[in-house]
């Protein structure tokens, strides 16, 4: 059924633009001189059904659902659902929707029934509508086209102007997309706001997001201070540079000024498929042989170790690291001007006196801007901490014991079914705002560096 | 100079080059060292990367063959009568042949013949049912049929299982080691290639779990991926690289497209969450969600990779076609953007490369679920390559620890296979000028 309308905004599309072409052609024919070539009257008739038509397609498609969802809703018979709250709404809604499929479970009441028939009718009429709508849009949009064509008509201006804003709608999805974020991460973050007051969240040392699902349920009664959680994130950040930034660094420095060409061919490529793994390959290489040496090692020299624990998630995630900061250390080396190398050099240095004493020293604002860099994705990196980092929040800074971070707390408050309204999906959305600004924050500083730095040698 | 040397007891010229000499050796000892902690910090790299091929390769390639046993079985018309099909005692067919290849096995007590149809995995039951309901005349006649064996079965004839741990660490007991090599001996066990972890869909079961939903889960989300990331980006790039004028809006827009590349997956997993399944009523786990959501993380790559090929295009292209009397589209869409195109390619497939790994955003929107069934549409419930190796690596059953390593490898494979492509084009077709 949803392919019927794309099926006849692709017949409008090519009728539109061969119709114009001929039309064009005609003219041409009988001795006129045209101003634009005739595929060009084609393509304006076409751009012209295709950009409106799919617009109004794609914009049906999404609103739809929504609002069949309402009219059903509210056409319910009255006091019915008066005082329920949001999830049970959804639940009715569900269960409607299954039972206009054809899944009944049980014996429903007639309302819900009643209120399933309307809602397939009311998508059928929604369908037939928009074909509907689709086709006499299409043939006004075709004839309006077919009655430009004239020899003195620009169509190439005309098609020029559709696609220029075409590529200007192009480059605006980026900022929508940015826009999305932050309106959607606030919307949510607001509402679990009225319910947890900021001061508790941004300030409290206890995350226990265990909620009672019943009202006579016993359970924790739910605590949502983010401290420890952002405690646990700076633990196996810190643990994952630890590893980064040495390897990373030294590896940089060998590439840059000792490694013969033909090494550096080969090393290259190799650090790129480091990159290019996976994080939940690298996750489950923490789980299956990480953890478990590590585990080991405590045990032989009597460490008691916690089997996911943060030395293990941070060490793995610092191997994912390397060939990031090795990338940036190198790009920031190689940018320092040759005069300065070749100064020290002259001056009698040995090369790894240049190094450690000029070239270094010159490209630290952009290896700081690279590791700034590798800080934030260490921070938002989700995978590797959600297999081999553990699910509690504590407040400790031991890397040997098990800590959580953002990342894990999200995708665990998220994962399986999830409505919205109540604070644990919600909390989830609080910390997706918090990571979503202070990797923002380390972003915009981060590449405010290694830009300044780049001009000052430029 | 002269007064210092003096007052230190003048050095004959031999004595500085000596002193020099000297620190000169030292100075050439430090750069040495500082050359091998640099080469010890790369080979540090590599043996990571060696031990975690290494330890995936050694713990994967079990997978890719499966313990099968030959079975004769007798369609019994008692235990499967034609009038109760797709119903009847399939399993104790299947038990009764097998009892019929272990001569001194007692079938007819009840514990015995238990512990003798464990071997058979739980799908080999569905699959003698498949046969006989799309040809009921099989009923009453004997066939030779290969199922798989259970999962213990397969990790006791793999060798995964040691026969030497006490029978009570053990998941096989000591008579069903008995069985088992008895029908060893009869020679019929045999490991074929395991085409069922191309062909099955996930199950509980790790010797009948396959990748088949996950592949095309996979496949459904990157085309959704690339048929609204490509157009946009490359639309995106060729405005901001060859129209955009030079002003606070267009710098912000390029700000903003830096700034996605780097927001971290997982919030764009909370955004398809809000808006496209929250607000929009899209289904949950379904691939068009995936794709969406990875089309636009995936575009900033396609932007960036897409400015470049097209900032390579030499000016004096887009002059001989302005001086011939293109307009400025005309240059861009008939000239430059052609020849740009194999940078293009480059870049989508490395940004579609780096899609085809991304788990944090489809665990958010439900494409982790249990799915026994290929998707046939974008819309349908499916997982994804990389979140089935989440679900995998989550499972307790010990056989899903190789399946999951095996999966892992198939998915490297695909990276490897897109990065090559992409590598190949670029040396192929890349104008150097």
């Amino acid at each position: 059924m949803t392919a019927l309308p794309f099926l006849l905004l692709i017949l409008a599309t090519l009728a539109g633009y061969l119709l114009n072409r001929m039309a064009a052609g005609s003219i041409r024919a009988n001795g006129a001189r045209l101003h634009s070539m005739i595929s060009y009257h084609g393509m304006f008739a076409a751009l012209l059904v295709l950009v409106p038509v799919l617009t109004i397609i794609l914009l049906w498609l999404a609103f739809e659902g929504p609002i069949i969802d309402r009219v059903v809703m509210s056409g319910l018979p009255d006091g019915l659902l008066d005082g329920q709250g949001d999830g049970a709404l959804q639940l009715v809604l569900a269960e409607i929707k299954s039972i206009s499929r054809g899944q009944i479970f049980g014996t429903p009441e007639d309302w819900k029934i009643a209120a399933a028939d309307s809602y397939s009718a009311l998508r059928t009429q929604s369908d037939w509508w928009m074909v509907a709508v689709v086709a006499g849009v299409s043939l006004a949009i075709i004839g309006f086209a077919r009655s430009r064509v004239t020899a003195e008509f620009r169509a190439r201006q005309g098609v020029e102007r559709i696609v220029s804003g075409l590529m200007i709608f192009c480059s605006t999805v980026a900022v929508f997309t940015t826009i999305g974020i932050i309106v959607s991460l606030s919307y949510e973050t607001v509402r679990f706001l009225d319910r947890v007051p900021l001061s508790e969240f941004l300030f409290g040392t206890n995350w226990e997001p265990q909620i009672p699902l019943r009202e006579d349920q016993i359970a924790a009664e739910g605590a949502f201070g983010w401290l420890p959680v952002i405690l646990g994130t700076m633990v196996i950040t810190v643990v994952a540079l630890f590893v980064a930034i040495p390897v990373g660094l030294l590896s940089a420095i060998y590439l840059n000024e000792f490694a013969p060409r033909k090494l550096r061919a080969v090393i290259k490529p190799v650090l790129e498929i480091l990159a290019g793994v996976p994080t939940v390959v690298y996750g489950f290489f923490a789980v299956l042989v990480v953890a478990p040496a590590i585990r080991d090692l405590g045990q032989s020299i009597g460490i008691d170790v916690a089997p996911n624990t943060a030395l293990a998630a941070g060490g793995v995630m610092g191997i994912m690291l390397v060939p990031f900061i090795s990338s940036f250390a190198d790009d920031a080396l190689s940018a320092v001007p040759s005069s300065l190398r070749d100064a020290a050099l002259g001056l009698g240095s040995t090369r790894a006196e240049m190094m450690t004493t000029v070239l270094f020293p010159a490209a630290i604002p952009g290896i700081v801007g690279g590791v700034l860099l590798a800080v934030s994705r260490a921070i938002g990196e989700t995978m590797i901490v959600v297999m081999a980092a553990g699910l509690i929040a504590k407040m400790t800074i031991n890397p040997l014991d098990s800590v959580t971070t953002v990342t894990v707390q999200i995708v665990t408050l998220l994962i399986g079914d999830t409505s919205f309204d109540n604070p644990k999906t919600l909390a989830a959305f609080a910390l997706g705002m918090m990571l979503f600004l202070v990797t923002l924050m380390i972003n915009v500083f981060a590449l405010r560096i290694v830009r300044k730095y780049r001009e000052a040698y430029d | 100079m002269t007064d210092i040397t003096s007052a230190s007891g003048a050095p004959t010229p031999k004595r500085a080059t000596e002193l020099v000499a000297a620190s000169l050796k030292r100075r050439r000892r430090k750069q040495a060292r500082l050359k091998w902690i640099g080469l010890g910090a790369i080979g540090v790299a590599f043996l990571m990367l060696i031990i975690l091929v290494g330890s995936l390769v050694s713990s994967g390639w079990q997978a890719f063959t499966q313990t099968h046993v030959t079975l004769e079985v007798f369609v019994d018309p008692e235990e499967i009568p034609l009038d109760r099909l797709p119903r009847g005692g399939f399993d104790d067919a299947l038990g009764a042949s097998l009892g019929k290849m272990l001569p001194g096995v007692d079938m007819s007590q009840r514990k015995v013949a238990k512990s003798v149809e464990k071997i058979l995995s739980n799908g080999a039951q569905f699959k003698l049912r498949d046969m006989v309901v799309a040809d009921p005349k099989l009923i009453g006649q004997t066939i030779t049929m290969t199922v798989p064996v259970s999962d213990p079965f397969d990790q006791l004839n793999k060798n995964l299982i040691d026969r030497d741990t006490p029978e009570q660490h053990r998941r096989v007991k000591d008579p069903e080691i008995g069985y088992f090599d008895a029908l060893k001996a009869q020679g019929a066990i045999t490991k074929p290639f395991n085409w069922a972890l191309f062909t099955n869909a996930d199950s509980r079961f790790p010797e009948l779990a396959g990748l088949k939903g996950a592949l095309a889960g996979t496949f459904w989300a990157l085309l959704t991926c690339f048929v609204i990331s490509f157009p946009l980006g490359i639309g995106a790039a060729i405005y901001l690289e060859e129209f955009a004028p030079k002003n606070k809006l267009s710098d912000f827009i390029e700000v903003n497209i830096n700034n996605l590349a780097a927001v971290p997956s997982v919030v764009f997993g909370l955004l398809a969450l809000a808006v496209f399944i929250g607000w929009f009523g899209l289904p949950r786990s379904a691939p068009f969600v995936g794709g969406l959501t990875l089309a636009l993380m995936t575009m900033p790559t396609i932007i960036i990779a897409t400015r470049a090929a097209l900032k390579a295009v030499p000016p004096s292209i887009r002059e001989a076609a302005l001086g011939l009397g293109a307009s400025k589209q005309q240059v861009v869409f008939q000239h430059v953007l052609p020849l740009a195109m194999p940078g293009v390619m480059t870049g989508t497939i490395i940004g579609l490369a780096q899609a085809l790994g991304e788990t944090a955003p489809l665990l958010l929107i439900g494409m982790n679920a249990f799915i026994t069934s290929a998707a046939s549409s974008p819309f349908d419930s499916a997982t994804a390559l990389p979140t089935q190796i989440f679900i995998w690596a989550d499972s307790p059953e010990r056989g899903f620890v190789s399946r999951t390593s095996a999966a892992i490898l198939i998915l490297l494979g695909f990276l490897v296979a897109m990065n090559a492509v992409a590598i190949f084009l670029r040396q192929k077709f890349e104008n150097k000028w």
